[in-house]
């Protein structure tokens, strides 16, 4: 390793050596201060908003490149097919034989289409995702920028999709599109609720509405072991899950994919979509799964905090991608187990199931929260008993009301024999 | 830098504004409904500069998440094309919009004139502060509206019923 | 420099443009969306006032415009279904055709 050079980039505290831990974990702030450095002092203001949004796109662009390839694969896997192995070292370069294959195509616009709203529909899909990437805090010191309502900012900025999905669906003046819109705006208004009073928990329980505080809280290890992740607490494993739940149809990923179900309504509002405008579609949707992935992570998985002392010194924004890694491999997984939902059993699940235990989950935090002055042997456990019967029964019990009311029994299934 | 963007703004929220309620271009509604999604956004930014995050997010989480959604299904369910075509009376149009733009152009006037202290203190606080004042000083008002939200989407159910009257 | 009278000056302008537009256009929705302008300059005009008078006062303009565009959200879901109610009955979202309002 050429040290001189890694003295060279640490140069504003004076040359000193650094080990490997400090240089992993401080590389990224050092290497933006250097480049800083070098420029002009007008310029620097510019530039200290500038690298982090290149460095978040850069990352998250090769990051979606990587998860198109992995999700194939896995599905591939899944359904007992081998997936892409031609381009590059197990199939692995596949994506920019895609890139490539999508620019080149044929950019179509139907001729009855709302021009200006054809093109502006994908960039108002995208942008705002890659603006919701910029409060997330991916390791120690390294976010984009940290608002003091971060969390309401992510949310608020994540709305802009349902305009988006309306201006594809009407411009293009299909009726396919448009009912692929209207789906995908219902399921997006009806989801936004569940997703947001689990984030609201984990607000009430932290005291912040900022993602760096929020990952500060969760510091620390119980009993020098269990790391104090929000997830560790019955409330934020309920939360966790509810927040999963959500954000599978907020992102409409499968089984929540009804606003693009090809094998009912062609492609949803993007049926009339092709070429390079698509593939800024498809960007968006796997940006929002990883900006929703990156929000479970932040808010219940303790963020960047690794899950042991004796692991900190892995550098932390490594911990908050393997934990992302992990996020990714379950909605992927969940796509290749699960069927899609008929649009009615959507919206119930969300208005019937998830909005009242997401209330309840809130109720819970409070239990935990007012449990806290137990001090009698035992009391941990009882009180996370307690509090897991308390979220954990209404939610079996009330499966079983609504599947019952509905005339659902257990499926039974009858192989070929 | 906060100045420049005051006006880049300030302007944006005007010109969108003004295309909102009378395009030249289109009469479709849908264009001003997504005018005036832009207008708001262009307010929330003006929020922001005034310090005040939590507001401008709240702008944008309701009026972009919920309103504009809101608008943009209803004149997608009402067919509108044919409203498209009928003309505005001329005379008494011209007569509001001048009376609407000269009291605009009085009280801008007036305020532009006044001139005020160069640097308000800015402002700390935050979504704690407006929490603690929400439940303790302002909690009357805060059930009052809470009431008034259930009171319309009742209202709303009822009325948008199919089989309704 | 930018003082708050110039945010005012803002307002005042897009208070006129709805008014103008709540006088002039007859489709009721383009009414309600007029209106929805005016709320918003009077919230920028409260926001403007409260930066000017510090946190203290601040956070209360904060509360108030809060609790405006909760209303506004109700006031526009109303009025939006109302719309449709009558459109049902009449074919129409005109304001000059709207049904006169007895039994």
């Amino acid at each position: 390793m050429n040290m001189e050079g890694i003295l060279a980039l640490t140069g504003w505290g004076g040359l000193r050596w650094v080990g490997p831990v400090e240089l992993f974990e401080r590389g990224p702030v050092w290497l933006r201060d250097w480049a800083v450095g070098w420029l002009p002092e007008g310029a620097k203001v510019w530039a200290e908003g500038l690298i982090p949004a290149v460095a978040v796109l850069a990352v998250f662009g090769l990051l979606f490149g990587l998860a198109t390839v992995a999700e194939r694969k896995l599905l591939g896997r899944i359904q007992n097919r081998p997936g892409p192995n031609r381009v590059g070292p197990y199939g692995w370069l596949q994506f920019a034989a895609d890139g490539v294959k999508m620019l080149t195509k044929e950019d179509v616009v139907p001729r009855s289409a709302d021009r200006v709203l054809h093109f502006l529909a994908p960039i108002v899909m995208l942008a705002p995702v890659a603006l919701s990437l910029a409060v997330i805090p991916y390791g120690r010191d390294l976010v984009a920028a940290d608002p003091r309502c971060g969390l309401l900012f992510f949310f608020a900025v994540g709305s802009a999709a349902e305009v988006a999905a309306f201006m594809a669906g009407w411009s293009s003046r299909n009726k396919y599109s448009l009912l692929g819109a209207m789906r995908a705006i219902a399921q997006m208004i009806s989801y936004e609720l569940p997703l947001v009073l689990s984030a609201l928990t984990v607000v009430m329980m932290a005291g912040s509405l900022s993602l760096v505080e929020i990952v500060e809280a969760q510091s620390g290890y119980w009993w020098g072991v269990i790391p104090r992740w929000h997830v560790m607490t019955p409330w934020g494993l309920a939360g966790l899950l509810l927040f999963m739940a959500a954000a599978a149809a907020a992102s409409n990923r499968a089984p929540f994919d009804l606003p693009e179900g090809e094998s009912e309504i062609i492609g949803g509002f993007m049926t009339e979509y092709s070429g390079f405008k698509y593939a800024i579609f498809f960007m968006g949707e796997y940006f929002g799964m990883f900006a929703v992935s990156g929000l479970a992570v932040t808010l219940f998985l303790g963020g960047w905090q690794a899950p042991l002392a004796v692991l900190e010194a892995a550098p932390s924004y490594g911990w908050f991608f393997l934990k992302l890694g992990v996020m990714i491999a379950w909605f992927i997984w969940v796509r290749g187990t699960l069927p899609r939902l008929r649009v009615d059993h959507l919206l119930n699940f969300g208005w019937k199931y998830l909005l009242p235990l997401g209330a309840l989950n809130l109720l819970v935090a409070m239990v935990w929260r007012g449990l806290g002055g137990w001090a009698f042997p035992g009391a941990g456990a009882v009180r996370w008993l307690a509090c897991l019967a308390m979220i954990g029964l209404p939610a079996i019990l009330w499966g079983r009301l609504l599947m019952r009311s509905r005339g659902w029994g257990p499926r039974v299934y009858r192989y070929a024999s | 830098m906060q100045d420049l963007l005051f006006y880049v703004f300030a302007a944006v929220a005007l010109i969108a504004g003004f295309l909102a309620v009378a395009n030249p271009f289109s009469r479709n509604p849908l264009a001003s409904a997504l005018f005036l999604a832009v207008a708001l956004v262009a307010v929330s930014g003006l929020f922001v500069l005034l310090h005040a995050f939590f507001l401008g997010a709240v702008q944008i989480l309701i009026y972009a998440g919920a309103v504009m959604v809101l608008f943009l299904f209803v004149i997608m369910l009402l067919d509108l094309r044919e409203e498209q075509k009928r003309r505005a009376r001329k005379v008494a149009a011209g007569l509001a919009s001048a009376l609407a733009l000269a009291l605009a152009a009085l009280i801008s006037a007036a305020a532009l004139a006044g001139g005020g202290p160069a640097d308000p203190p800015a402002l700390e606080g935050g979504a704690r502060a407006l929490g603690r004042a929400l439940f303790t000083d302002f909690l009357l008002p805060f059930e009052i509206v809470a009431v008034l939200l259930v009171a319309a989407m009742v209202g709303v159910v009822w009325l948008s019923r199919k089989e309704a009257a | 420099m930018i003082t708050a009278h110039h945010y005012l000056a803002v307002a005042a302008m897009l208070f006129g443009i709805g008014l103008a537009g709540a006088l002039t256009r007859r489709n009721s929705i383009l009414v309600l969306m007029s209106i929805e302008l005016m709320l918003n300059a009077a919230n920028l005009n409260l926001v403007a006032f409260g930066r000017q008078a510090g946190w203290e006062q601040g956070s209360q303009a904060a509360l108030w415009v809060m609790c405006a565009i909760a209303i506004a959200a109700a006031e526009s879901g109303v009025g939006l279904a109302l719309i449709l109610a009558i459109y049902r009955h009449r074919r129409s979202a005109h304001l000059d055709e709207s049904p006169p309002l007895k039994g």
